[in-house]
């Protein structure tokens, strides 16, 4: 298990970067606890924008902050974030083209146990519906890092998504395959391929482990570019295997499943299984037990594949 | 020349484009075009050759709707030819119904109301960071101020003593479904801004010397925004539209064109 969640990691790239980078912003809605940028905002104070718990107007500032030259990073939780200030996000990052990164953090079902208010499971759906916005959930920690420092190479809006928890790494350090915009391919498999994002990757993995103890062969595709959605790889997946199966940590409306299953039927041939939340107020617990009640593990990928094979 | 005879000649335009458009927000347009136009000719640091200078002051139009003044002034100041303007609302074209950024001198897309004082805070506060001499101003409708963000804003301003920052209120007392203090109440706006730790004038806001002198008085503030509330009259200047809630966003019959202008011509020479 890796010791390091991907929003510090968020924060020791942007603490970094800083340095040699006046213009890189940080904005908090009285999150910086939560978001682990109170680091960053204990050594560059004069880069960070507290706004108290106030999202629309975090949004709002951070535009008017990048319109002005600024690299502003909202760090928020995903929950409030990706609802409360939708409207900011589309007019005042979106539509007006500001070099804003909305940072949702503790996103889909991190906060387990304190309930629907907290979860956000429906954040692909509201943030890839909105034109000129991206949406990016990196897996680990290391594709974080990837990820964070190519977004600071460009101006345009994006929503990133990551969770509460250090999660286990899908990469190791010295081999994280990565190119902005393209789905990373862990597993070369034939037979089907799993599609996954955020804390989905790792279970796609190991079910794929299991899956060739049994001789079927797994590819599984790291999509943590869920918009713009790396359509070649789905189209080669289509193509080049006999089913496809995604796997989320979103609700089954408008997520990576949807998206997923749009390509695929333009192309025609290929069964499309989509593993999702369920569209109701998921059962709470730890983020785990969540997953394990909905068969978002390991066990549950392999036993769907085992009755799609 | 002066900018009483401008804001006649300005509010010329706006009921023009509003006519050959065939859609528009008339009323608003007109409340709010002394407080343009004083902005614009007298008080703001923007100029074409300053498009993408980083010290020009900054200007964010929340009350969006209010487009066909801010499109007759820019045009008017060279920022893109006024024949563009004939494209107005049509199929196609960039110059629509909402500020937006493709609009050379439209800072910030707006258009839904309750983001711009945000925005303006946002960009006060990058000026301070990069001690940068410009100031910012964001203008806001008085319906307007029922949306909770706004408060966010104000909240943010007081917070962070943004005296590089103006806000206007354009106090016209009507909006689309009736008399702002019949629909939501917005009395006592000075209290509430002084509440949040602003510096707040009150001004006769179709009086353009009673704006300059308030800019004036806002910019020698220190440590604290300033909010001028502009007790403006809705439809302003066209006596058939002054106060008549209808005008929110009526287009005038080809009748009623004929007379706003007349009156408009008339009002103008007296200032000669």
């Amino acid at each position: 298990m890796s010791k390091i969640a991907n929003k510090q990691e968020i924060c020791n790239v942007l603490l970094e970067q800083a340095a040699n980078d006046k213009d890189i912003v940080v904005l908090c809605s009285d999150s910086r606890g939560s978001a682990s940028m109170a680091p960053f905002a204990k050594e560059r104070p004069e880069q960070f924008v507290e706004v108290g718990i106030a999202e629309q107007n975090l949004v709002s500032i951070s535009a008017g902050l990048a319109s002005c030259g600024k690299k502003a990073f909202a760090v928020s939780p995903a929950c409030f974030l990706s609802t409360r200030s939708m409207e900011q996000a589309k007019v005042d990052v979106a539509y007006s083209r500001t070099n804003v990164t909305l940072v949702g953090i503790s996103g889909g079902v991190s906060y387990g146990a304190l309930g629907m208010t907290h979860h956000s499971a429906n954040d692909i759906a509201t943030m890839a519906s909105i034109p000129n916005m991206r949406v990016y959930i990196p897996s680990d920690h290391f594709q974080t890092r990837k990820l964070i420092e190519a977004l600071l190479k460009d101006e345009e809006p994006s929503y990133v998504r990551v969770g509460r928890n250090a999660v286990a790494d899908v990469y190791e350090d010295g081999n994280v395959p990565f190119v902005m915009n393209q789905a990373t391919l862990v597993e070369a498999g034939s037979d089907v391929t799993l599609i996954a994002c955020g804390e989905m990757v790792k279970p796609a993995k190991d079910a794929a482990m299991q899956l060739k103890e049994k001789g079927i062969s797994a590819r599984v595709l790291d999509m943590y570019c869920v918009k713009p959605i790396d359509a070649d790889a789905v189209f080669k997946a289509v193509t080049e295997t006999k089913v496809i199966v995604t796997v989320e940590e979103h609700t089954k409306y408008g997520g990576l499943g949807s998206m997923v299953s749009q390509i695929a039927a333009e192309q025609g041939s290929c069964r499309v299984v989509n593993l999702s939340l369920p569209d109701e107020p998921v059962v709470t617990g730890k983020s785990q037990e969540v997953f394990d009640h909905y068969g978002l593990n390991a066990d549950g990928i392999a036993k769907r594949v085992m009755e799609l094979i | 020349m002066d900018l009483k005879q401008k804001a006649c000649d300005i509010r010329k335009n706006i009921i023009t484009l509003i006519h050959m458009a065939g859609t528009g927000h008339i009323g608003g347009d007109l409340s709010v075009t002394d407080i343009l136009v004083m902005l614009y000719y007298k008080q703001m640091n923007v100029s074409p050759d300053l498009l993408r200078d980083a010290n020009r002051d900054r200007f964010v139009m929340s009350k969006g709707h209010s487009v066909e003044a801010l499109y007759s002034i820019l045009a008017d100041r060279g920022f893109f030819p006024k024949s563009d303007l004939d494209t107005y609302s049509t199929y196609g074209s960039k110059y629509i119904g909402h500020p937006n950024n493709k609009v050379n001198g439209v800072e910030m897309n707006t258009g839904s109301l309750g983001h711009g004082l945000s925005v303006a805070v946002g960009m006060a506060l990058a000026g301070k960071m990069d001690h940068r001499p410009y100031r910012v101003y964001a203008v806001m409708g008085d319906g307007e101020m029922a949306e909770g963000s706004v408060w966010e804003g104000i909240m943010a301003g007081g917070h962070y003593k943004l005296d590089n920052l103006t806000a206007f209120v354009d106090r016209n007392r009507l909006q689309i479904s009736g008399k702002t203090e019949e629909v939501m109440s917005q009395e006592r706006q000075e209290e509430r801004w002084a509440a949040f730790g602003w510096n707040v004038l009150s001004v006769n806001g179709n009086d353009m010397d009673a704006l300059d002198e308030a800019v004036e008085k806002a910019k020698a503030v220190k440590g604290q925004p300033t909010v001028i509330i502009a007790n403006t009259t809705k439809g302003c200047g066209v006596s058939f539209m002054e106060n008549q809630v209808g005008w929110h966003h009526r287009v005038p019959t080809d009748e009623e064109y004929q007379k706003a202008i007349e009156e408009l011509d008339f009002r103008r020479a007296q200032y000669e």
